[in-house]
């Protein structure tokens, strides 16, 4: 079941939501806000969520981005889920490598990928 | 500031804009760039390294210069070339200390939400320069990838 919202696309896959973002880019402050707002409603409606985002649609991004991201890992964290990211194209890979938050956040390169490593709960 | 001399550009090179303290005007100023680096057919990647990077110097100067007031204002200046980009950004606000911000890359800083821009800044162009100051930095991003012509098939 899809549902829209303004900036997240959201799809079920069996336990995992997956999370697909509107924008080509995560990027202006605003809407950065608002996606992480998005985003925290829906960890917060799902204790235990096994959350996939899936950046296919993502071809530019922020380290306000990058600062969003990191809140909702904790945030997932905290409730005992977990956070994939997959589908990086390369230029944005590279930032999370510059940035090292390639150690931070378990990606994956496609959505199957990823799929197949949430841990039943 | 001056021009920092290792940019190699000239005061009459720069096209200057001043502009209000909000992201619509400087989303603007940056499509201006943008415009400008396609004219000149820069690559896909340099491309993104100057937005990145522009973009981090402008939301700084916004948020933490000019603190979203809107009474103030941004210069912009830009000089675009086939062989490099320069482009200046000065905020009205007190400025700060760049090599006083945490290594974000460190292990402990790692998950910290913020502090990342100036490390992309410097990451993704040639060089980067802060006036003493603190609110005003030049960058410059050499335009090593310009696409050769491919060679003729064998």
């Amino acid at each position: 079941m899809e549902q829209p919202s303004s900036h997240l696309r959201i799809k079920r896959s069996d336990a995992v939501s997956i999370v697909e973002f509107a924008d080509r880019k995560i990027l202006e402050e605003l809407s950065i806000q608002e996606i992480g707002e998005e985003l925290h409603q829906v960890v917060e409606s799902e204790p235990g969520i096994k959350l996939l985002l899936n950046f296919k649609n993502v071809d530019h991004l922020s380290s306000a981005a990058l600062g969003m991201l990191i809140t909702l890992n904790k945030k997932v964290k905290e409730q005992s889920g977990q956070l994939k990211l997959c589908d990086i194209n390369r230029q944005i890979y590279e930032v999370f490598k510059i940035t090292r938050l390639n150690r931070v956040f378990d990606i994956h390169e496609t959505a199957e990928q990823a799929l197949s490593h949430f841990q039943s709960s | 500031m001056q021009i920092p001399e290792e940019f190699g550009v000239r005061e009459s090179d720069l096209v200057e804009m001043v502009i209000p303290t909000d992201l619509k005007s400087a989303k603007e100023s940056e499509a201006r760039i943008m415009g400008e680096l396609a004219r000149h057919h820069y690559s896909d990647d340099v491309t993104f390294a100057i937005k990145l990077a522009l973009e981090e110097a402008l939301t700084n100067a916004i948020k933490h210069g000019n603190r979203n007031d809107a009474s103030k204002r941004l210069v912009v200046r830009y000089a675009v070339n086939p062989q490099q980009t320069v482009i200046m950004v000065r905020d009205e606000g007190p400025g700060f200390r760049p090599r006083k911000v945490p290594d974000p890359t460190a292990d402990e800083n790692l998950e910290r939400p913020n502090g990342r821009g100036i490390m992309l800044m410097h990451a993704y162009m040639t060089r980067v320069r802060f006036n003493e100051a603190g609110n005003e930095v030049w960058m410059l991003k050499k335009n090593r990838e310009t696409p050769l012509p491919s060679p003729p098939r064998q």
